[in-house]
């Protein structure tokens, strides 16, 4: 274990000042600097340039953030599961596929979270109420709660090595529900989809544009529109 | 712009949190880092 010699914290004047404070590498920054800017082309091309949508006017522009936050909660997701198997089916057993694990998780969380909630603005928009119980909501409420569950297995009690086989299980079996969630729209037919199938006189270019526009939400059709 | 305020508000929304949630990881990495020596420090 390291231990802290409190001697060494004192510097002496002539020694060079090593920037105490910071964590990052050249690499890091370089990742961070990158980010900051995709965040302010995306602000640029989702608030100003791209012109509003024919149907969905200008609430397409929810769309821009809302489904890359789900994309990506569902690769941190499989970078817990793939991290999980890591650490259950390789010899050494190494706690830090655990917490590569558990660090992925926290930022898939981070992203459902975000996900439902500006979906529920869209929603307000394009169906005029916050939620519904479709089956894509329904089953990425059912995500959500799943990995917060998953976040609780990791703090419960045993040694180190005992909760990180617990959690790898269960971030192995979780990582089902991402197809669960993102085929759900074509498994059951919920009222949205029932609705659209049932309209043989629906504008196709309309429902086309809309479901690939929302690639994560629920499918959007002309009956829910209307309310 | 119509609906201005859902809009801004999604948008608002979603990089706060990216950012509470760069910030509190950045907070957890300084507080770990300071319980190390400078030696060990191999980012530096």
């Amino acid at each position: 274990m390291t231990t802290i010699d409190p001697a060494r914290t004192e510097l002496q004047p002539s020694e060079p000042q090593p920037s105490r404070r910071s964590t990052g590498t050249r690499a890091t920054r370089l990742v961070g600097i990158g980010c900051i800017t995709a965040m302010g082309w995306l602000v640029a091309f989702g608030l100003g340039f791209s012109p509003a949508d024919r149907d969905q006017k200008e609430s397409v522009r929810i769309l821009y953030v809302h489904v890359p936050t789900i994309w990506l909660a569902y690769l941190a997701f499989v970078v817990t599961a793939v991290s999980s198997g890591l650490y259950l089916f390789t010899k050494k057993q190494s706690l830090g596929w655990d917490r590569a694990a558990g660090a992925s998780a926290e930022i898939g969380v981070a992203f459902v979270a975000v996900t439902l909630a500006v979906g529920s603005l869209w929603g307000r928009l394009t169906w005029g109420v916050f939620w519904q119980w479709d089956a894509r909501l329904t089953t990425t409420a059912l995500l959500f709660v799943t990995y917060i569950g998953y976040l609780a297995v990791r703090r419960l009690g045993g040694s180190h090595q005992q909760r990180a086989k617990r959690s790898a299980v269960l971030g192995m079996i979780a990582v089902v529900e991402i197809p669960l969630v993102h085929f759900s729209v074509k498994m059951w037919r919920s009222l949205l989809a029932e609705a659209l199938v049932a309209n043989l006189d629906g504008d196709l270019r309309w429902t086309g544009s809309c479901c690939s526009a929302s690639s994560s939400a629920s499918s959007p059709s002309r009956s829910c529109t209307s309310g | 712009m119509e609906d201005a305020g859902f809009i801004l508000g999604s948008y608002f929304l979603t990089f706060a949190t990216v950012g509470l949630f760069a910030w509190r990881t950045l907070r957890s990495g300084r507080k770990l880092a300071d319980q190390i020596p400078d030696d060990d420090k191999y980012w530096l």
